[in-house]
């Protein structure tokens, strides 16, 4: 219930490295160094960059609508902060403990369009509002095909309640279901029970290798719901200067990053957690040498939040280095490029996956 | 604690729809119906009807009102003016909601709560199988209904399109 007290230094600590880390990594991409000055190799730079931040004088444009202008950056905040309160973080600690978990998470994150639209018209500035027209437009058209992604996932997990995914994922399985059995690929004719081997092989990727598809849908409708390149259309700096938030200066244009990062890691935890085991390890017990076991813990003990923590973050930071990644690398889209992606190609291909899931699942018991 | 919560949704939600009523400017009174819906989605869960309101959710305040503010932002003059509604038809209007409201309270008191009456064990897992049982009828005729929805709208949307072209 208290994953608060973990999820909120973990987002503001994640922020602060993340800036860093996009730094450097475009940087490197590009061929250059990136922040060298401030402290050894840079460390320091998103610190300074923040000190200064904070100290800016807050700007209200004279004819913006200035109630909704300053409350705009909060609503986002709050929109995407809200989803965390269901994804777990150890065995023995989980978020909201609701039976709709995953579609309670799409449901409340999506509200973030909301505060969208209050900032970009609320600054009463045309690059503001094309930004946060285009931003809605794209959210909107990429929820489809981001839910029925989840859906496939859920199709195989037979549950909306992030926690019991989870388990399901590896060598716990058992002390949360009493007759849990994974097979390997999900193929219970084969009749390779994985159940006790665990690691990788359990994962929903493996379980059920039709969701490796269905996780490209996943990223790339994520990459589009947290507005990044090559989906960056709603702030493109070349055409609308920043888009949604061209009028915001000081905490409150910090308080907009915050939630773009924040969104990144929220889409990067949800990939994680349906996807590649949540908090469960990588490696498998092999005969006698019990790798899972090893690198899991008795539940409960220190080790096993140790280890449970330790994996949740390193699988999560590899996806977020992914997205940014992508961002280094591939262009923007055009307007109608992008909408033609989403509505032409991913979704119909989520549909189909998605019968190809129920499929599977029907080969898994 | 509970009480206090659901009176403070309950007002929450009587403040906003009146504040809809009142105020002139369509973009407030759109984002104002975006706090009376999630107060609506608030209440929903105190009747155990959890999905019911993340579909609230989900469905009227991520879907429907963001339509509604788009289409009052693109009927807006960008240079500032904003949209004024007028009232209309104030001495019906009143006394029609004023019917209503007397025969919802007193038909409110012939009922009895819902939520005594439903099983919520594992409310998914049952809504999902009386869907595909009990109300498949009922489901089958809503999924109709939102197809022929789709159609007419995107033929309404393309007509133009297609004279242009030819």
């Amino acid at each position: 219930m208290s994953t608060i007290l973990f999820f909120l230094p973990l987002l503001l600590v994640f922020a602060v490295l993340a800036i860093y880390g996009e730094r450097k990594i475009s940087a490197f991409i590009q061929n250059r160094y990136g922040p060298m000055e401030t402290g050894y190799y840079g460390l320091l730079q998103t610190v300074a960059d923040l000190l200064k931040l904070l100290q800016k004088e807050d700007i209200v444009p004279r004819v913006a609508s200035k109630a909704l202008f300053l409350v705009a950056p909060f609503v986002i905040f709050v929109a995407v902060f809200a989803g965390f309160s269901v994804v777990p973080v150890l065995p023995t600690w989980q978020g909201a403990s609701i039976n709709t978990g995953v579609f309670f998470l799409l449901a409340i994150v999506s509200l973030d369009v909301i505060g969208i639209i209050i900032a970009g018209w609320a600054s009463n500035n045309k690059y503001s509002l094309l930004g946060a027209v285009r931003s809605a437009s794209q959210i909107i058209s990429y929820e489809v095909p981001l839910t029925l992604s989840v859906v496939c996932v859920l199709v195989v997990t037979q549950s909306l309640d992030l926690q019991v995914i989870s388990f399901q994922q590896g060598v716990l399985s058992n002390s949360y279901f009493a007759d849990a059995e994974n097979y390997l690929f999900g193929l219970s004719f084969a009749n390779v029970n994985t159940t006790e081997i665990g690691g990788v092989l359990t994962w929903n990727i493996l379980r059920a290798p039709v969701l490796i598809p269905v996780w490209i849908i996943f990223f790339i409708t994520t990459l589009a719901e947290s507005n990044r390149a090559p989906f960056d259309l709603p702030e493109a700096e070349s055409e609308l200067v920043s888009g949604f938030h061209t009028e915001y200066s000081g905490f409150r244009w910090a308080i907009i990053m915050l939630s773009e990062y924040g969104m990144m890691l929220l889409t990067s935890l949800l990939g994680v957690i349906l996807f590649f085991g949540s908090w469960n390890t990588p490696f498998p017990n092999i005969g006698s040498i019990k790798l899972a076991s090893w690198t899991t813990g008795e539940v409960g003990s220190m080790a096993s939040v140790f280890w449970a923590v330790l994996w949740l973050l390193i699988k999560t930071i590899i996806m977020v280095f992914i997205q940014m990644w992508i961002r280094w690398t591939y262009p923007r889209v055009r307007l109608d490029q992008l909408m033609s992606l989403g509505w032409k190609y991913l979704t119909p291909a989520a549909l189909v996956l998605l019968f190809f899931s129920a499929l599977w699942r029907l080969m898994m018991v | 604690m509970t009480e206090v919560t659901f009176y403070f949704f309950g007002i929450l939600t009587l403040a906003s729809a009146i504040f809809i009523l009142i105020t002139k400017n369509v973009l407030h009174a759109a984002l104002s119906l975006v706090v009376t819906l999630l107060s609506v989605a608030a209440l929903y869960v105190f009747t155990n009807a959890e999905f019911l309101a993340v579909t609230q959710i989900m469905i009227y305040v991520g879907g429907i009102v963001v339509l509604i503010v788009f289409g009052v932002m693109l009927t807006n003059d960008v240079s500032g003016k904003t949209i004024i509604s007028g009232s209309v038809n104030r001495l019906s209007g009143t006394i029609i909601t004023l019917t209503v409201l007397v025969m919802l309270i007193y038909s409110g008191q012939e009922l009895t709560p819902i939520a005594t009456k439903v099983h919520n064990t594992a409310s998914i897992e049952n809504l999902g199988e009386h869907l595909m049982t009990t109300y498949l009828l009922p489901f089958e005729i809503a999924a109709l209904l939102l197809l022929i929805a789709l159609v007419a709208a995107s033929i309404i949307a393309g007509h133009d399109l297609q004279s242009k072209i030819s």
